[in-house]
């Protein structure tokens, strides 16, 4: 490819990914589905704008997974993943093991041999970590049980693809194996060693990245951030995640699972955050590359050829998954609902399948005339994805289980709350329920339906789905309300919601919730006035009883944590006022540190915390004396 | 023997001279109870049950409190407004503070000789309690006129510290009932007739 190609290659992506998303997210379907229907827009068989070359996009795409489960990784601490063993080993251990007999039993069934079978069961038992987790975590549903549940299942799915990979050559049947060690076998250097030092040589790359990211990663990532230098900092992260990936490669690991496992052991480094927010643009353009990849190279000739045959594979597949996953759910004791969730955001095939199933036909384990229509299916089952949790989320939920809203008494219709939260977690529960024992029901929208079971147990009212869709904010009443309080747990999805509120409910007063300075100056700047940081309000309560403790009189101590919360407030105000004149270009971690330093500036300007000069009597001892003379 | 609670009110103890000996001061003995209300309740949220059993479980309620703009510090106004409450205090059912006496230690930094007519602040200092001798009367309790420690501005230490045991006494001789505030009504100031109603052991 020359450079006009990759010009021209790079301008045809871009103008399909900028023309379908935002036309597929203003339908409601998310931009998974906007990037495959781009994909089939510009493939061979619509416009057929790319020419040769598909492939080695896909090839190359597939690394925004890798960089999606590096950013998963830094959101998840150890703990919480240990947490997770259950779920994980559980429900994720036996929908890989149930999903892959089924499918083998049919694949018999059908005519295979047993070896085929079992490498078809295997391939199909997969799903998209890609697709599931982009649109879970666009709708807020990934903290949900359902969510989690789909996490768990695929984060074993892509530890068991390890295995998977090492038994497929096993399966091939005898005398068909190709000519494949030259490059067949996924090119490790460790390949010609001995299963011992194979097995060493694995072990140790696990523990590099596990020792590097614990004590190497921390002092060479301060030292990359003291050049103050964005990009600098940028290629570091590139850097980091392209080597172990390769590393990973090199000893035959999935090089997804070697960034995940670095993400996580830097999930506690106090550059996550600065880390996550560089990797970001290029997670997202990479997946959405990838998801058009996916989108382009579904055949449609041979899908045309045999429609019946793979519409049939299509329906077989997704609905045995769905079966298998909603059993699950259920023995899990998941909820009606969010035993949906889980089933109906899984039952596609990953994009693994792409990666196994060439390798199978290298192999010698299935015949191309297999692979082909499969290969066909598992696009097709990627694609309807979105289509099906969207079914799932407009058509069956609301009949089933949980409802978006529970049908009002006709008494109390006219008697809308003036006021609504936005999300009740921990957060937002607490001002719900203050409200409500002052006497002000608020209407609660929250996007976990197990919530929203137990509060309309307990007689609120809640509205189930995504906070920032309109329709749903209108249902909620939010043309007759007069508060929003937006407690979500995401800054982004709050800003989203402001931007929503501001342009379809311009007349309601919103009071949002910030994570820290960052958040803070954001909702300002988009015009909210009444911004509350997360933590600071607890903050100051225990520096307040930090004074008591030390002997400080209780009064006092309460009136200098008052006075600091409006000195930190005015700061904080003038410091945004300020910041946006300023270059954006300012890396994240130098802007907090120096956010940090004017704030010290600003109480050493103003460290009236104790000006209570009322109650002082010295001038007027002062004036008795001199008066006394 | 009558059980003394004192009811401290002060929002900048950590500035005061004064009150601070004479909670220094202040008798560590079983039936002197010390209530420090800014310490108890900074932001103002005073727990009235709580307050009310205090009440209940003394028979003489000392308010101890500086004396800022003619008045009590707002606290102490907030206290009487949750915790007298009708139907408990007063009213044609409020009997809860009957027979009980209440007392008011104040500290001014004007002198004696101010609180005058014809000084600079035009009013005596009983005139100028009138709300409070009055909350007293229609809570059916015993009013006995103010102790005042007058012109602190100008007391050195030393002075300070004869007015705090000579404050630590009266409250020893009121628990040990050697005070009775109910003969003392009629004098300005319980200064004034301290020498009248000791009744035994007079120094």
């Amino acid at each position: 490819m020359n450079e006009a190609g990759l010009l021209v290659h790079a301008f045809v992506y871009l103008a399909a990914a900028v023309i379908a998303v935002p036309v597929a997210q203003r339908l409601g379907m998310g931009s998974v589905l906007g990037y495959l229907l781009a994909g089939v827009a510009i493939g061979p068989f619509a416009l057929d704008l790319l020419g040769t070359g598909g492939q080695d996009v896909m090839h190359f795409a597939e690394f925004g997974v890798v960089m999606m489960l590096f950013v998963i990784g830094l959101e998840l601490q150890p703990a919480l993943l240990w947490r997770l063993r259950g779920p994980i080993l559980g429900l994720g251990g036996l929908q890989v093991v149930a999903t892959t007999v089924l499918f083998a039993v049919l694949a018999v069934a059908l005519g295979s041999s047993a070896r085929a079978a079992l490498a078809i069961g295997m391939t199909l038992a997969l799903s998209s970590t890609a697709i599931v987790l982009q649109t879970l975590n666009e709708r807020g549903l990934l903290g949900t049980a359902g969510g989690q549940s789909s996490f768990a299942v695929l984060l074993f799915q892509d530890i068991a693809v390890i295995p998977m990979l090492a038994i497929f050559p096993l399966l091939a049947e005898p005398g068909t194996a190709v000519a494949v060690a030259a490059h067949g076998d996924p090119g490790t250097l460790v390949s010609q060693l001995p299963a011992w030092g194979q097995t060493v040589a694995v072990l140790g790359a696990v523990g590099l990245v596990v020792a590097g990211g614990r004590f190497v990663l921390g002092p060479l990532l301060h030292q990359v951030a003291r050049t103050r230098l964005r990009e600098i900092f940028t290629a570091a992260t590139l850097l980091l995640v392209v080597g172990i990936a390769l590393l990973m490669t090199a000893v035959g690991l999935s090089p997804a699972l070697g960034t995940f496992l670095a993400g996580v052991v830097l999930a506690n480094s106090e550059y996550r955050h600065e880390l996550e927010s560089d990797i970001e643009p290029f997670k997202g353009l990479l997946l959405g590359l990838f998801f058009i990849a996916v989108g382009a190279s579904i055949d449609f000739a041979l899908i045309l050829a045999q429609p019946l045959l793979i519409l049939g594979l299509v329906l077989g597949i997704v609905s045995v998954k769905l079966a298998v996953l909603l059993a699950l759910g259920r023995l899990f004791r998941l909820s009606l609902d969010q035993s949906l969730l889980l089933a109906f955001a899984l039952p596609q095939v990953g994009e693994f399948a792409f990666v196994l199933l060439a390798f199978a036909n290298q192999q010698g384990v299935l015949p191309p005339d297999v692979t082909g229509p499969l290969v066909a299916a598992v696009a097709l089952s990627m694609s309807i994805t979105p289509l099906l949790l969207l079914f799932n989320d407009r058509v069956l939920l609301p009949r089933v289980g949980t409802r978006t809203a529970t049908e009002r008494e006709p008494d109390v219709v006219d008697e809308a709350s003036p006021v609504l939260i936005a999300g009740f977690g921990s957060f937002g529960s607490t001002i719900g329920r203050l409200l409500r024992a002052s006497g002000v029901p608020a209407t609660v929208l929250d996007v976990d339906s197990d919530r929203v079971d137990l509060l309309r147990r307990m007689g609120l009212a809640v509205y189930y789905g995504d906070a920032t869709r309109h329709d749903l904010l209108h249902t909620a009443g939010a043309a007759r309300a007069r508060l929003l309080i937006i407690a979500l747990d995401s800054p982004e999805r709050t800003l989203e919601l402001v931007r929503t509120v501001r342009q379809h409910f311009p007349q309601l007063t919103i009071m949002a919730r910030a994570f820290d300075w960052q958040d803070a100056h954001d909702l300002l700047d988009a015009g909210v006035t009444h911004v509350y940081r997360d933590t600071l309000d607890t903050s100051l309560r225990v520096g307040a009883d930090a004074l008591r403790l030390l002997g400080v009189r209780a009064y006092r101590a309460h009136r200098a944590a008052q006075r600091f919360l409006k000195h930190d407030e005015e700061s904080m105000r003038e410091l945004t006022d300020r910041r946006s004149d300023r270059a954006v270009y300012v890396s994240a971690v130098r802007q907090r540190i120096e956010d940090l330093e004017r704030m010290f500036e600003a109480d050493r300007a103003e460290p009236e915390l104790d000006r209570d000069a009322g109650w002082d009597a010295e001038s007027l001892r002062e004036e008795a004396r001199g008066g006394g003379k | 023997m009558p059980r003394v609670l004192v009811q401290f009110a002060h929002p900048a103890f950590e500035r005061s001279r004064v009150h601070r000996r004479l909670l220094a001061h202040l008798p560590r003995r079983e039936g002197i109870t010390l209530n420090d209300l800014y310490e108890e309740y900074p932001a103002f949220d005073i727990d009235v049950a709580r307050e009310q059993a205090l009440l209940l479980a003394h028979d003489v309620v000392v308010f101890q409190h500086p004396f800022f703009w003619y008045s009590t510090p707002p606290l102490l106004k907030q206290w009487e407004d949750l915790v007298l409450e009708h139907g408990w205090a007063y009213g044609r059912e409020g009997r809860a503070l009957t027979g009980k006496q209440v007392l008011h230690v104040i500290s001014t930094g004007g002198r004696e000789e101010a609180y005058q007519h014809e000084g600079l602040n035009r009013f005596t200092m009983r005139e100028l309690l009138a709300p409070l001798e009055q909350t007293a009367s229609l809570c059916g309790m015993v009013w006995a006129p103010p102790y005042v420690i007058h012109g602190t501005h100008r007391l050195s230490e030393a002075q300070i510290d004869t007015e705090a045991q000579r404050y630590g006494q009266l409250l020893i001789d009121l628990h040990e009932a050697r005070v009775d505030l109910r003969a003392t009504t009629r004098y300005p100031s319980l200064n004034h007739a301290l020498a009248g109603v000791r009744v035994e052991g007079d120094r």
